[in-house]
């Protein structure tokens, strides 16, 4: 019997480190040649300061239900087996995983595109916080791929102005509109994008 | 029915103008993320606003109890019920309206 195609969204609580390996076989499928995965770790440091931890927190019910619908998004896109997506809450150390994505497909240009989707999608646009703590005070980050994407949230055309798809695939709408970015833009970083960091003690 | 206009009453409203009809109340809850948390100090609260109030209405309601709520003013979302939504969208009771400063996940 063949494996079906499945999703799966996890939002863990505090304290609970990300099983790597756990996702990673839940898109394992015989007839899926390639798992694409992508793993997002804290960094040491940001702009010279030496970065202690992430802490992290979220809306919980919505940060899921924009997950699952950036999934089918990419389901939309591009042709996947299985989609696991992996975000912990609450204190990241230095190295360790926060976010972890896997996808299966048959083909790999399939499951590399639809998994660097899927982590910009995320970053744009799902309701999770991070907070970077120094020795010396601790900041909310904020990511620029959601300040890009922050006007265009919540209308009700769903398709994003402007941008053009350079890749083909339709793009369903989901609760958080999901859109379909230009490749090119590098690589999706923390960082600030909104009057600089603001420090508080 | 009678509406009381002054007196010490605590309401949650301010000084805005009664929309839809008769002026009845509805009953919302609001959650605070992140640094709108830090700068209210509250995670949720409820807020009664006129039926037929938008989601602008009643941003302008939390921000007159917390004027620091400008600072995020400009860079902040509304989710209505789970949904990021625009501030024209009408409010019903027992919505879910979250206040949400520019997100930061992955």
């Amino acid at each position: 019997m063949t494996p079906e195609e499945k999703t799966l969204v996890e939002i863990l609580d505090e304290h609970n480190p990300i099983d790597l390996a756990r996702y990673i076989n839940y898109v394992t499928a015989p007839q899926a040649g390639a798992i694409a995965t992508f793993s997002g770790t804290t960094r040491d440091s940001f702009e010279g300061k030496t970065v202690l931890e992430l802490r992290y927190e979220a809306y919980k019910p919505m940060a899921i239900r924009c997950i699952k619908s950036i999934c089918s998004s990419a389901r939309s896109s591009w042709s996947l087996h299985s989609i696991a997506v992996a975000h912990r809450l609450g204190p990241v150390p230095v190295g360790v995983t926060s976010v972890f994505i896997a996808v299966s497909a048959v083909h790999r240009a399939d499951a590399l595109d639809a998994c660097k989707f899927v982590i910009d999608e995320l970053k744009a646009s799902v309701p999770i916080w991070k907070k970077e703590v120094y020795a010396n005070g601790e900041v909310w980050k904020e990511n620029s791929e959601f300040l890009e994407r922050r006007l265009e949230l919540g209308r009700q055309d769903g398709v994003s102005g402007g941008k053009n798809v350079d890749f083909e695939g339709h793009v369903k709408k989901g609760c958080c509109g999901a859109k379909v970015k230009v490749n090119g833009g590098g690589v999706a970083n923390i960082s600030t994008g909104h009057g600089g960091s603001r420090e508080l003690e | 029915m009678t509406v009381i206009m002054e007196g010490k009453i605590k309401t949650q409203t301010m000084d805005t103008m009664p929309k839809g009809n008769e002026g009845s109340s509805i009953k919302i809850k609001v959650l605070f993320f992140a640094r709108a948390r830090d700068l209210t100090g509250l995670s949720e609260m409820p807020l009664e606003v006129s039926s037929g109030s938008s989601a602008h209405d009643c941003l302008n309601d939390l921000v007159a109890k917390f004027p620091s709520l400008e600072e995020i003013r400009g860079c902040m979302v509304l989710a209505l019920n789970e949904e990021y939504t625009t501030e024209s969208a009408t409010v019903k009771d027992k919505d879910e309206l979250a206040i949400i400063p520019p997100i930061s996940g992955g």
